[in-house]
């Protein structure tokens, strides 16, 4: 029986569309079947960053809709045979689908799939409270900014009220050099504030956005960024990983001297 | 700034500034309770109280946070801390 998780965070912008595609993508490199299922409709993006966009024919309103079958909308991966992407929408709006249905097709998926992964759209309105409905476990993703941990406070408060089983905290774009001069938020400050179990801390960087240019997922490569998804889909499958040390060491001159 | 000064003062990092800012309105915002609602609590509740006893209006605090219930469930609390300066023992007279 396959696991329903959804990604959220309340704010649009912080990396919700690239941290589904990088978890389902490194689920899949795990050996595990997964499906993605992009949930904002009218605002289609998950095609794009999986670098599926050109070979769409059916989507998630169709399969609702009943114009077609689950498995004609699915859309194998290019790298992996086991990753499939449901598409979203681009000419409807949230009101085409709602909860019950959603809760629906994701116990349909859950026969056949290990993980199915919702791409929550932004935002606490009906496209919420389709993303949530079907949904055993919740990420939520936030960047170390004031106005992304406030907006995440709310969502957790909202899946609190949804009786989520499990919510997770994902603290993404961190930068290293800013949390070491004072001037961004540290991951253990926004635990601290939101006071939820942290999965996994990604660091910002640059591969990211070429990662997105190509449409191919960087995770399980070298970078930081690419280490850190991989360690959060090992976390989500119950392996115990430790944390990347993303200290940046100064040496003793550079912190006497060094300008900020 | 002078030269010492760059070694030894603490200045207010913006980070910490974000953290206590994010503190504050993540308290209303739980609550439910806008910062102007809070205000008026607190002064009435001086107002109350300093009819028996003289009270610290400036150190007084008051504040709401979820806290686990009986049942074990998360539900808002009112905390106030009221530094009491002098109980006014005539008044009862």
């Amino acid at each position: 029986m396959g696991e329903v998780i959804v990604v959220t965070s309340g704010k649009g912008g912080v990396g919700k569309t690239t941290t589904t595609a990088n978890v389902g993508t490194g689920l899949a490199k795990l050996d595990k079947k997964v499906v993605l299922i992009d949930t904002d409709i009218g605002l289609r993006n998950l095609d794009v960053v999986m670098g599926l966009e050109n070979r769409i024919v059916y989507n998630l309103v169709d399969v609702i809709e009943g114009n077609c079958r689950i498995k004609q909308a699915l859309i194998k991966d290019k790298r992996y045979p086991n990753l499939y992407l449901l598409p979203s929408a681009q000419t409807r709006d949230k009101t085409a689908v709602t909860p019950e249905e959603m809760k629906l097709l994701c116990d349909q998926l859950k026969g056949e799939f290990d993980y199915i992964i919702i791409d929550c759209p932004a935002g606490i309105e009906q496209g919420f409270e389709n993303a949530v409905a079907g949904a055993d476990r919740a990420l939520v993703v936030t960047t170390p900014e004031v106005s992304a941990v406030r907006d995440a406070d709310r969502i957790i408060g909202l899946l609190e009220a949804h009786e989520m089983k499990k919510t997770d905290l994902i603290v993404n774009r961190l930068r290293m050099d800013m949390v070491a001069s004072g001037n961004m938020m540290s991951s253990d400050d926004v635990v601290e504030i939101l006071a939820i179990d942290l999965i996994g801390i990604v660091p910002d960087d640059e591969g990211i956005i070429v990662a997105t240019n190509n449409g191919e997922p960087l995770v399980g490569d070298s970078s930081k960024a690419g280490q850190a998804y991989m360690n959060i889909c090992k976390r989500i499958i119950g392996e115990e990983i430790p944390f990347l040390d993303l200290n940046i060491k100064k040496g003793f001159f550079k912190k006497l001297f060094g300008k900020k | 700034m002078g030269f010492w000064d760059k070694f030894f003062k603490k200045e207010q990092k913006s980070a910490n500034n974000a953290k206590d800012r994010l503190k504050l309105v993540l308290q209303s915002d739980r609550t439910g309770l806008p910062p102007e609602v809070m205000e008026k609590i607190k002064n009435d509740i001086i107002e109350v109280i300093s009819k028996y006893v003289e009270i610290d209006k400036e150190a007084l605090d008051i504040n709401i946070s979820n806290e686990p219930s009986e049942e074990g469930t998360l539900s808002p609390t009112l905390f106030a801390n009221i530094p009491i300066k002098e109980v006014k023992r005539n008044k009862e007279k």
